[in-house]
């Protein structure tokens, strides 16, 4: 069995209203060498004509992945501890049927390579028990990566949530989003 | 005769800018790098902590540094790309000599730097000393300030030297000076955590120092409120509790009704004014008739934001207010400055945990390199160019009598200026982009044009060194060992990654070759950076920006210093004021009367529009380095005209159409970004860029009357619409426009 020191205490946390545009969680997610300069990450303006606001859309790690259950070719796994791997080469015959059916856009289909590409929580680092590079440059704190004590003791006026409704369709991720106090679920239509 | 050698397309295509992409695999050697540099950033007065990867003597990527106590890893995407810069198809590598008709040739050490100081001499015979100016850079460390102040005194026996910190930190430095005697940040940013309340003024925070925005949010997530006085609602601006759009030009009549209510209502700390200040008095009557009507008038924020700001403000029991460029660029930076301190020490919120006041520097060592003698007024340890007591201690210090060491000289606009007129014949130039930097270009390429001779010290060619009849191949940050003080105030160290690739030598190393040959070498006989910054620890002693306790052991060990530490086994003063003494003529704080008046120039029939300027996150400064940085350019590739849509309307202007921005400079087209989030009466555009996507072709050459600095956030314009949708950013490639 591969050994690893995967911290399972610590979580994803996205806080979208804190971020800044920067683009330094792309330029820093573009530098690891399994994604040949391309970011797993990705930051939009909501509407620039109207406000500076941007979204980050970071892989959600779903608990039942629809990116894993509409592949054909059985290429997209999630491990034990919850992490939904990047299609893997061999397998990945580029159909882009996950790229379809994520519910939050977030699968790539890279053309020159044709191979879906996408977030894996940088594995390399959080199996050595290192932070996710996106959050650990993050400059504001839209990104954060640690245990949940830590997150309550410093933003006490929020609380993470990871269930997301998409019309009837209820989906729980690995990943949580910041909302206010007291909310315990995102309704995304 | 320093017109461009050949046409600026020919250098542009031999020396860049050129995009630096990493390979898609990588550099070769990263995984494995033979070091990893802990260092600091290049890019803004955060001074951020960075690991740099390096391999066969090159550097090959970065690693966040999550030890170091400010960013604890964070990074902005300068930050993230800034490894990019070395390893750059653009480095210069060989001195240059200019070659009439084909461009730039190389040249040998000896021969470049034989020139340079028979042309020096020649000059300085026949004109004067002060004939020959020299203009630096606060991209520089400690130490190279320092030695650049001195090689101008003692070895180029110039008065003209100064800096493009004018450009920067110069108002709030005046200010800082007027009100407290001493010109740091007040506290660091950890006591922002606990702040009631957190005004930041004239700042794009999250563009500009988007590390910061994390203590920001600390402040916040313990229920701070948050206000942004800005024109433009900016990313920090839109989460704030409260954003002012203050009309460019009119931040002291703001700060002034505030100061205003904050009197009517008595939210004030009568205690600390009667026994820690002076000038209150004088200060209340200034604004007597600063009513929220007025205010409103004026500002062109409605009077129900601004008395709600003064009750935030004037209720809390802790706060901090923080400032930057957005008031400091003004013909009223220094009033703008000193308004804002007054709303500071009449609640007496100084000098207290989470009660802080500072401006934000905004260059790499904008703090310290202000304080140690490469200004034209200033010497070593903020020291007074003009004060006998001062200029005695520095002369003993460099072993040289009193008399010898020159007085003050022109201030960098000025500089220009009088080349222009013809009285400046000679230039030395290190760390300093003035034709994209400077406002109104075109007289400052004028006045480039008419220099007898020119050398510049940089590492790639930027677009002032064209015009150069020597360029010197400097070095880059990470290839030199030194120190930078960051805008809290803290000292730390930079580390020499690599060594200055082909025959390009240290900035230091070429100084103090230039100093030997000059006939000075017995002044500079520094056989190290350490020792360079030994010597600057003696010459700071007593003086307001006292380094002399701080030792590149203390720094390491502490990861910083803050300064002032004046002995030994003194640990760093990480926030001022807790003694209650000012170094001020009565041992006190000062607050200033500021009585309103108007900007350099206010809109007309003929240029009804208020244009201002500023930065976007992915660029540095003129951009000599972010400019040649392929993915930072690619984020923001072109500077966009901000207009607002009803201005666009009456005007006819579509989003993406390119508009023509007159101003009494000149004019310069810019696509439209048509967005809600500025004010109606102002366009904002960045000025980063060079050539026809110069802004600052177009900007003011008023000054402030004391700081000297720029007034480049109020100019007034008009638009003509040319009916033309704008190219692609790609077509344009405004980063290396000519």
């Amino acid at each position: 069995m591969q050994t690893t020191t995967f911290k399972t205490d610590e979580e994803f946390f996205v806080d979208p209203q804190r971020c800044i545009g920067c683009h330094a969680c792309e330029m820093a997610c573009a530098e690891c060498e399994t994604n040949g300069q391309l970011p797993m990450i990705s930051v939009d303006y909501v509407s620039r004509a109207d406000s500076p606001q941007t979204s980050v859309q970071v892989c959600m790690h779903c608990e039942d992945p629809v990116c894993a259950r509409v592949c054909p070719a059985d290429a997209i796994q999630k491990d034990e501890f919850g992490i939904v791997h990047s299609a893997t080469t061999a397998r990945c015959i580029a159909c882009a049927n996950c790229v379809i059916a994520c519910p939050f856009g977030v699968p790539k289909k890279f053309e020159p390579t044709k191979l879906m590409m996408k977030c894996n929580m940088c594995y390399d680092r959080t199996s050595a028990g290192r932070k996710p590079m996106c959050a650990t440059v993050c400059p504001s704190g839209a990104l954060f990566y640690g245990t949940r004590a830590q997150l309550a003791a410093q933003r006490p006026a929020s609380v993470a949530v990871n269930v997301f409704r998409f019309g009837r369709e209820t989906v729980r991720t690995k990943v949580n989003v910041m909302m206010p106090a007291g909310a315990t679920e995102l309704i995304v239509d | 005769m320093s017109r461009l050698p050949v046409a600026a397309e020919q250098l542009i295509a031999e020396f860049g800018p050129h995009l630096n992409y990493p390979p898609r695999e990588g550099f070769p050697g990263r995984d494995q790098p033979d070091a990893v540099v802990p260092t600091h950033c290049c890019f803004c007065g955060m001074q951020c902590g960075i690991k740099l990867l390096v391999k066969d003597n090159r550097v090959v990527g970065f690693d966040p540094w999550e030890e170091f106590p400010f960013n604890e890893g964070r990074l902005c995407p300068k930050g993230v790309q800034r490894y990019l810069q070395n390893n750059h198809p653009d480095r210069l590598l060989h001195p240059l000599a200019r070659v009439e008709g084909r461009g730039f040739a190389p040249a040998s050490w000896d021969d470049a730097l034989d020139r340079v100081v028979g042309e020096i001499r020649r000059i300085q015979s026949a004109h004067g000393r002060d004939a020959f100016a020299m203009l630096s850079g606060v991209s520089l460390t400690n130490e190279k300030s320092y030695l650049v102040g001195k090689f101008a005194r003692l070895a180029l026996k110039t008065r003209n030297l100064d800096y493009n910190g004018r450009l920067c930190m110069v108002s709030a430095g005046a200010g800082n000076k007027k009100a407290f005697g001493l010109d740091r940040a007040s506290n660091t940013y950890a006591d922002l955590e606990r702040a009631d309340v957190v005004m930041i003024c004239g700042t794009n925070v999250s563009e500009t120092f988007p590390t910061l925005t994390h203590w920001i949010w600390r402040a916040r997530d313990a229920g701070a409120k948050l206000i942004v006085v800005d024109p433009r609602m900016t990313p920090i601006a839109r989460t704030a509790d409260l954003h002012l759009p203050v009309r460019p030009g009119r931040d002291s009549a703001l700060y002034g009704a505030i100061l205003r209510e904050l009197i009517v209502h008595d939210w004030l700390d009568h205690d600390f004014i009667a026994h820690h200040t002076s000038g209150f008095d004088a200060a209340a009557a200034a604004v007597e008739s600063f009513s929220l009507p007025w205010a409103e008038e004026v500002t062109g924020v409605p009077a129900a934001q601004i008395a709600q700001a003064a009750e935030w403000w004037g209720r809390a029991a802790t706060s901090f207010l923080l400032h930057a460029r957005g008031i400091e660029h003004h013909t009223k930076g220094v009033d703008n400055v000193v308004s804002c301190i007054n709303l500071v020490l009449a609640t007496g919120r100084i000098g207290k945990p989470y009660c802080g006041y500072g401006t934000i520097t905004g260059q790499g060592n904008g703090q310290g390199g202000r304080e140690h003698g490469h200004k034209c007024d200033q010497l070593p340890g903020n020291r007074d160019i003009e004060n006998p007591q001062h200029r005695a201690y520095i002369a003993g210090v460099w072993g040289i009598p009193e008399p010898e060491l020159p007085g003050k000289g022109l201030t960098a606009y000025e500089i220009l200026e009088a080349i222009h007129r013809g009285e400046i014949r000679g230039l030395v130039s290190i760390c300093f982009n003035p034709l994209v930097s400077l406002p109104n270009s075109e007289m400052v390429r004028e006045a480039l044009e008419k220099l007898e001779f020119y050398v510049a010290i940089d590492f790639f060619l930027n677009e002032t060194a064209r015009h150069a009849d020597i360029v010197l191949p400097g070095s880059l940050h990470e290839e030199e060992e030194g120190t930078v003080t960051t805008a809290e105030g803290r000292v730390t160290r930079v580390r020499a990654a690599v060594t200055p690739p082909g025959e390009a030598r240290t900035d230091t190393a070429i100084l103090l070759d230039l100093a030997r040959r000059l006939g000075a070498g017995d002044k500079f006989a520094f056989a190290t950076s350490e020792d360079i910054f030994n010597e600057l620890r003696v010459a700071s002693r007593g003086g307001t920006a006292d380094y002399y306790g701080i030792t590149y052991e203390k720094i390491e060990r502490q990861m910083g210093v803050f300064w002032p530490c004046p002995d030994l086994d003194h640990p760093g003063t990480p926030r001022l004021w807790e003694d209650r003494k000012w170094p001020t003529n009565d041992g006190k704080a000062h607050f200033n009367a500021v009585p309103f008046r108007g900007s350099g120039e206010v809109p007309d029939p003929e240029f009804p529009i208020i244009l201002t300027t500023g930065r976007v996150v992915s660029q540095y400064l003129s951009g000599t380095q972010t400019r040649r940085i392929g993915k930072l350019v690619d984020q923001y590739p072109e500077p966009l005209l901000e207009i607002h849509p009803v201005l666009a309307a009456r005007l006819g202007i579509r989003d993406r159409e390119l508009v023509r921005v007159v101003t009494r400079r000149g004019s310069a087209e810019f696509p439209a970004q048509v967005v809600t989030t500025i004010r109606e009466d102002t366009v904002f555009v960045p000025y980063h860029w060079p050539g026809r996507k110069s802004i600052n072709r177009l900007t003011s050459g008023h000054l402030d009357p004391v700081s000297k600095i720029p007034e480049f956030k109020v100019s007034t314009c008009r638009l003509e619409p040319t009916g033309r949708t704008a190219p692609s950013a790609r077509e344009t490639a405004a980063h290396a426009s000519a």
